[in-house]
């Protein structure tokens, strides 16, 4: 880790889970290794293969947004927003009205597809209906920078305001980009998050004929079980987490309460297909090794990994061998690694700032969150993944995994303070 | 439809659809000035109508849309007021 080099620290955190809509709530859920999955109520799946999701199942939009903010809002920018809310109120941060810190503070945003149920309805409309019916709102809905846009506009942040879109390591690419924004002194705070509202018709029947869903619809708390021999895909989830980051000057100049530290970054891609994994799990490992590397960091000194763990055939063990590589096997063999998204499910774009916020609360409360429905050792996958209870534990460093289609691997670093 | 059953209708468009706030809602208020209707807002106002009577407002008879009394006026006009 380079010693001139501004430090960035967490000062809020705010997730709108199908666990929770909030940060403590969605933590006591995981904590006591609930399952957020169960029939899909969002459309009518019973011609699908796929019945199951980890859905929010009382999001009140009303609760959050007037009629008049609602109707510009997809549902995706709905969960960023009450996200980033909730993680500005934490901070105590508040830019109304004071232009010259405003202009020190932007947003980083993480999604894989964006407004994809604002997209499906004006489609549907513009073949019902014709070209005159379709809604004027119609693509600042859809568009995936537009939760960005939206809470810069609502929080008066006026710093760098940007959108990344990388399938299911969106959003933890989206946490790197605003630390390193911070870094080199762009910025003095962000609001880096991530959210992904696409269980609908389109996404459940299209990642289900490209057999990356569990259609284990008989069981839907046992259907997502990652690392388990039996596993057969991943459980859509859906949700939104975001964080406030400072650079450490910031946040103790303004007297605020610092959570965590983010202190590695890494990513790289796997240049080998567009939905599968390389096989051996070089290209993740190297994404783990640059984290490692960002924040000056031994293998043996990470305490905990919060892996992408998505429940597919393909991906846990090929994460699995990733770990060996990057960390060496024998300190790998020491390393807990747990998946909650056999809890939360998949929010894909959304996953890795979920995942932060979770790997941040393992460093607060010292204490590592379960794999629920681990039950049958896979020989691919022989790791400690913290099986079904949650587990007291000392630790300072916990590395969180995020891949996403098209080959793409970032890792983080969090980091006590 | 006489003229005040247009007016009742219109302005629970409004307020239930397109969320404009119900007190400032009067014949002389401006859309844009008044109520706070952005140039999208215009359009989707003017959608929500010929959806709720069933109407087509041209663009050319939009644009000398700007108060909500003329709003009513025009479409009591196409319903043959």
């Amino acid at each position: 880790m380079a010693a001139d080099r501004r430090r960035v620290v967490v000062t809020g955190m705010g997730a709108v889970t199908p666990l929770g809509l909030d940060v403590e709530s969605t933590w006591s859920s995981l904590l006591g290794g609930e399952s957020g999955v169960a029939k899909i109520t969002l459309f009518d799946a019973s011609d699908h293969k796929t019945k199951i999701a980890a859905e929010i199942a009382d999001w009140d939009t009303g609760r959050y947004f007037d009629v008049k903010e609602a109707r510009r809002l997809d549902r995706f920018s709905e969960f960023f927003l009450v996200a980033a809310r909730q993680a500005m109120e934490q901070a105590g941060i508040d830019y109304t009205g004071d232009e010259e810190a405003a202009a020190r503070a932007g947003v980083m945003l993480g999604t894989g597809f964006g407004g994809m149920r604002s997209f499906l309805d004006e489609i549907y409309t513009l073949s019902d209906r014709g070209p005159d019916r379709v809604s004027p709102t119609g693509v600042p809905r859809i568009i995936p920078n537009m939760a960005a846009g939206i809470l810069s506009i609502e929080a008066n942040l006026t710093g760098p305001v940007s959108c990344v879109v990388t399938a299911c390591s969106a959003s933890a690419n989206a946490i790197g980009d605003a630390a390193e924004i911070i870094r080199r002194g762009a910025a003095d705070a962000m609001v880096a998050g991530g959210a992904e509202a696409t269980i609908n018709e389109y996404a459940i029947a299209s990642f289900a004929q490209a057999r990356a869903l569990s259609t284990n619809n008989h069981d839907p708390r046992g259907a997502s079980r990652p690392f388990d021999a039996e596993r057969d895909g991943f459980v859509m989830g859906e949700g939104g987490a975001a964080l406030v980051l400072e650079s450490l000057e910031h946040a103790e100049g303004r007297g605020a309460e610092i959570i965590a530290e983010i202190t590695g970054y890494g990513m790289s891609a796997d240049a080998y297909h567009i939905t599968l994994p390389r096989p051996g799990g070089a290209g993740a490992a190297r994404a783990m090794t640059a984290a490692l590397s960002d924040a000056g960091l031994e293998p043996d000194q990470i305490d905990y990994i919060n892996a992408h763990g998505t429940s597919t055939p393909a991906n846990d063990p090929t994460e699995s061998a990733a770990i060996k590589i990057a960390l060496g096997e024998a300190v790998a063999a020491e390393t807990p690694v747990s998946s909650t998204k056999s809890m939360t499910g998949h929010l894909l774009g959304g996953a890795g700032a979920l995942e932060a916020v979770i790997s941040i609360l393992a460093l607060r409360d010292q204490v590592l969150p379960p794999t629920i429905n681990y039950e049958v050792p896979d020989p691919e996958c022989d790791l400690d993944y913290v099986p079904n209870e949650a587990r007291q534990a000392s630790v300072s460093h916990v590395m969180t995994n995020s891949f996403g289609f098209g080959g793409h691997n970032v890792s983080l670093i969090l980091s006590r303070t | 439809m006489d003229r005040s059953e247009v007016a009742e209708r219109l302005e629970s468009v409004l307020v239930t659809e397109l969320g404009l706030d119900e007190d400032k809602i009067q014949e002389e208020a401006h859309f844009e000035e008044d109520l706070d209707v952005d140039s999208l807002g215009v359009v989707e106002l003017l959608m929500a109508l010929e959806d709720e009577f069933d109407v087509k407002i041209p663009d050319e008879e939009a644009e000398s849309i700007m108060t909500v009394g003329q709003a009513i006026d025009l479409v009591h006009k196409k319903l043959g007021g």
